[in-house]
């Protein structure tokens, strides 16, 4: 089942960067872009565990912080010229509210 | 027999088929050599005299107008007493009668015949390929036609992602139309680039708008009356306003072919560039030699050259074939590849991936020698590598360090700026022409050249596709020292934006632009949100344009000037608290103890700069530990001052001539908090045996018996630079302000990320020197405004202890199992 575990106001995320959810499948990072939309993926860089909530986010972009690395937030993919993937989590915005959904959570 | 003077009292006649680069350039060869020897008759069907058909490109992107691309305007061939036929086209050969005829029924007779037909573009032999809207990219009539369709708007697609391609592509997109380019292989430009370096091109062009179709095979184009679309094997369609074909080019051959001389895929020709009938001479995009056609200027003027040595009866020179390097001209993208690049088994690579400046080079070597390379994103060391390759050096000396270039200093920078200086004379400076450097320098010394146009006139360097304007630009300045004065070239801080790091801090401060987003908005950034690279430099130049009013964006800093810690490789931090001159106490060593136990701190560990560094904190805990500890932020973690390093001096030790270390404390507190463009690192010694290391500092300072010698431009670290003497000064006070001035002119100055060595490098010592020592008052200036600048800044680690920064320390929420 999954649950959608409010996060909060939007405000509380910083535009074009991000936080993190602890949770029992470990950090998420919640990232914010120039448009006011947000994505949820896993907080660990497909090339060595950066925290991707700490990274720049441009449009559909997140550079880890750690080397650089660009992730493509629609397609949890690693861009060019390298590969790798993170996992991607649904997220809502509704009257500035944020909310997170999760598998296997209580609500 | 075959004298073509020696029996006849007329002059020899000399026919050109093919009024091209290939065809012209032989014939200025020629008159250069025997002026006097022929009478020329040259026979083009294109409507116009000579061009330089390599920056169509420029042209087709509005970069250029078509007026200068001229090489040789009709004045030329008058004054040398050719006879030109533009717009005729050749279509027979009669080798019995030795003439020429063309499509309007004219004939000319030859005693000597050169062949310089070139090539066409290839058209893909699939249904619609003779459709209105199909064009090709070829000369200036196809310029003129694409140009045309690009009023129109709408989507162009370009089968085809090699060089021309790309060129094309970048062109219409320029003009505003919507492009795609469809390529059949699984990157773009295949034949110069692997698939990483493919992949960092793809991208910069997607920057710029250029959509890609990547392994698509083209079947059919759509289309009644004019083209509609493409459609590909797999059924797949795309809908097109205008499709160009640029799969490739093939020689122009059929009269040759007809009047029965060899040919395969071009006409055939020996070391002295004979065809089969040694009447008939032949050079350029028409011919094979040794098995080998060529599409590049480069090779073709070689053939020119030796083809005129023997039309002018000379008979000395052979052509062997070239090794070619090639570059793309699309604005702002930097490419360069040669020979073998790719690799693989039997050869060494040597490779440098900087992802966060577009930057890749990959070497590749066989018995320590080049055999190939690619180099994107930072092409300077491309002319040197090339020599390498060509002569066949042999590189173990230093191998290692071959993707630095031939000089290489300081940690980060690249010093550009000086390659062409350094360079052998024998070097290759334009690789079109095949001038070297040594006779740039001597024709810029011999016959006085002030400007580019000038060289370019006397030497033809630079003088085709200008990739090597830059390095001629670098010779003229080393050559004229102070006379030349060019604005410097410029290159796009990143793929956000085509303008250079000086441009977009004269418009912060000339339009008064006091934060990041509002530059992005007023200069157009391709992307509103920016990238990696470009957030934090605008930021810092905000920063340094308007300290006061300046919007200082936490999210264009990294994060560890966001966090104000270094992260480490786990996501842990580390703190480093400020310990001014490197001088503690046993009650601070007792508080940072407690401290470090109280957390079950992971590691305890002296810095490199005479500091103590608590490793492996986590973020939630870094406020707690900043307000247990009671102590400023040391900014170890910033582009800013790190340390300034002491040694013992005269209040302890028995050489010591000047009390390094309460210089040192006083330094540090007067400096501290300052940003720059990148890290600065400060060190003071008690005499000249240096035990702090002065002399590899940013900014160093050595105790004399008669006071202080100051040293600049100092580096440790990957490449190890002796810094410069400054000079020599009494008093601390008069330190103080050689510091601030020093530092501030390099603050304001300096790139981002630039540091001190390659900027004192770039920028000159001579030139520090006369704004810093030489004239007081700016001296003061730069001092007072370091000042403030530093008034207007505040200790991060107590901001955030009292809850006025917040550096989002704990995670937004807890969500329990
Ligand atoms: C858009 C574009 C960009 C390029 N960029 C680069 C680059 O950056 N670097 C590089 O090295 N090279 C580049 N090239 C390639 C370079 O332009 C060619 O290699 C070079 O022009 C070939 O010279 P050529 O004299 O053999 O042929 P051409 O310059 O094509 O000259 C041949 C001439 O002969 C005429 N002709 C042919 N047959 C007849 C006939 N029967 N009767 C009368 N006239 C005839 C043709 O119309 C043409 O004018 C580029 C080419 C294009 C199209
Ligand atoms: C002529 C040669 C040198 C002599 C005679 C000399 C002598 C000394 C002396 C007497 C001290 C002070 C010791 C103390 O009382 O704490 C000292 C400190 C030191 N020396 Fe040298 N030194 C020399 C060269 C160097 C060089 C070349 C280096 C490094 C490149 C060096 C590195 C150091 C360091 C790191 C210290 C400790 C400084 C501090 O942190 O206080 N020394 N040296
Ligand atoms: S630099 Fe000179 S004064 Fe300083 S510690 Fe070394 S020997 Fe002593
Ligand atoms: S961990 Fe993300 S780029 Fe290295």
């Amino acid at each position: 089942m999954m649950e959608w575990l409010a996060l909060g106001s939007i405000a509380e995320i910083p535009a074009l960067g991000g936080r993190y959810v602890d949770t029992p499948q470990g950090q998420i990072a919640i990232l914010r872009n120039e448009n006011d939309e947000v994505f949820a993926v896993s907080n660990r860089c497909p090339h060595r565990g950066g925290p991707l909530s700490e990274g720049f986010v441009s449009g559909k972009t997140v550079f880890c912080p750690l080397h650089n690395w660009q992730i493509d937030l629609e397609k949890g993919e690693a861009m060019a010229p390298d590969h790798g993937c993170v996992k991607s989590f649904p997220v809502r915005v509704e009257d500035q509210q944020v909310w997170l959904g999760l598998e296997g959570v209580a609500p | 027999m075959m004298n073509p003077v020696a029996v006849q009292h007329r002059k020899a006649r000399l026919v050109v088929v093919g009024n091209g680069m290939a065809g012209i350039r032989a014939v200025e060869e020629l008159l250069k050599m025997a002026p006097e020897l022929y009478e020329i008759t040259v026979f083009g069907d294109e409507p116009h005299p000579n061009y330089n058909r390599i920056l169509l490109t420029p042209v087709l992107a509005g970069e250029m107008a078509l007026e200068e691309t001229i090489l040789n305007p009709l004045d030329w061939y008058a004054e040398h007493g050719i006879t030109l036929h533009t717009g005729s086209r050749v279509t027979a050969i009669d080798r019995v009668k030795r003439q020429v005829l063309t499509e309007d029924g004219y004939s000319a007779p030859y005693d000597r015949l050169l062949l310089a037909t070139g090539a066409a573009a290839t058209i893909a032999p699939i249904p619609g390929n003779h459709l209105p809207g199909v064009l090709r990219y070829r000369d200036m009539s196809d310029v003129e036609q694409l140009t045309r369709s690009s009023e129109l708007g709408g989507e162009a697609v370009v089968i085809g992602g090699g060089l021309l391609g790309l060129e094309v592509a970048h062109g219409l997109r320029a003009r505003g139309m919507g492009v795609t380019v469809v390529h059949r292989r699984a990157w773009p430009l295949d034949k110069q680039l692997d698939a990483r370096g493919g992949a960092l091109l793809q991208k910069a062009m997607e920057d710029r708008g250029v959509r890609f179709l990547l392994g698509k095979e083209s079947a059919e184009i759509l289309g009644d009356t004019h083209v509609t679309g493409l459609r590909f094997a797999d059924d797949s369609e795309i809908s097109a306003d205008v499709l160009v074909m640029t799969i490739g080019i093939k020689p122009r051959i059929a009269i040759a072919q007809a009047a029965g001389l060899q040919c395969e895929t071009g006409i055939l020709v020996n070391d002295t560039l004979q065809t089969y009938d040694p009447r008939i001479y032949a050079v350029g995009e028409c011919v094979q030699h040794r098995g080998q056609t060529y599409g590049l200027v480069a090779p073709l003027f070689e053939q020119a050259k030796v083809a005129a040595n023997h039309l002018a009866e000379y008979g000395r020179m052979r052509y062997q074939g070239s090794v070619t390097s090639t570059k793309l001209k699309v604005t702002g993208i930097e490419l360069f590849s040669a020979g073998d690049f790719m690799g693989g088994e039997g050869y060494e690579e040597v490779t440098l991936l900087d992802g966060s400046q577009g930057i890749y080079k990959k070497v590749i070597l066989q018995d320590n020698k080049v055999v190939g390379g690619l180099l994107y994103g930072d092409t300077s060391i491309g002319p040197w590598l090339f020599q390498l390759m060509r002569d066949g050096t042999d590189v173990s000396a230093f191998r290692d360090n071959i993707v630095f270039g031939e000089t290489h200093l300081g940690d980060s920078g690249h010093a550009g700026e000086n390659q062409a200086s350094r360079l052998a004379d024998g070097a290759e400076i334009c690789g079109c022409n095949g001038v070297a450097k040594g006779s740039i320098v001597r024709a810029i010394r011999e016959q006085g050249l002030f400007t580019l146009e000038k060289v370019r006139k006397c030497t033809k360097a630079s003088a085709s596709c200008g990739s090597c304007t830059g390095l001629v630009e670098q010779l003229l300045a080393s050559t004229l020292g102070g006379f030349y004065d060019s604005s410097p070239q410029k290159k796009a801080l990143c793929g956000c934006t085509d303008f250079s790091h000086q441009e977009i801090r004269d418009a912060i401060i000339q339009q008064k632009l006091l934060s990041v987003r509002q530059t992005f908005a007023c200069l157009d950034w391709r992307h509103p949100g920016g990238c990696a690279t470009c957030r934090p430099a605008v930021n810092y130049y905000v920063r340094t344009a308007w300290p006061a009013e300046g919007l200082d964006d936490a999210q264009s800093r990294f994060i560890n000037e966001r966090a104000h810690a270094n992260i480490q490789k786990d996501g842990t931090y580390s703190v480093i608290p400020r310990i001014y001159g490197g001088v503690t106490s046993p009650a601070e060593l007792k508080r940072i103890a407690e401290v470090a136990e109280r957390h079950n701190v992971p590691m305890v560990k002296f810095t490199g700069g005479q500091r103590l560094d608590l490793l492996g904190v986590k973020k939630e805990d870094l406020p707690q530990i900043w307000a247990e500890l009671g102590m400023p932020s040391g900014h170890a973690y910033g582009k800013a001052l790190r340390t300034v390093k002491s040694c013992v001096g005269t209040e302890f030790c028995r050489f010591g001539v000047q009390d390094s270390t309460r210089l040192a404390i006083e330094l540090e507190r007067r400096l501290e908090r300052m940003w720059a463009p990148h890290k600065v690192k400060l060190a003071v010694s008690g005499c000249p045996r240096n035990c702090s290391e002065s002399t590899i500092k940013d900014f160093g300072i050595i105790g004399v018996d008669s006071g202080w010698e100051l040293y600049v431009g100092g580096n440790g670290g990957m490449k190890v630079r002796a810094a410069d003497l400054l000079c020599k000064v009494k008093t601390h006070e008069e330190v103080l302000e050689m510091a601030k001035a020093f530092l501030q002119m390099y603050r304001e100055d300096a790139q981002y990320l630039e540091r001190t060595a390659p900027w004192v490098e770039r920028v000159g010592l001579d030139h520090i020197q006369a704004v810093v020592v030489g004239d007081r008052e700016s001296r003061q200036q730069l001092a007072a405004r370091m000042d403030f600048a530093l008034s207007q800044e505040k200790d991060p680690w107590a901001e955030a202890v009292s809850g006025r920064l917040d550096i989002h320390a704990a995670p937004l929420r807890r969500v329990p199992a």
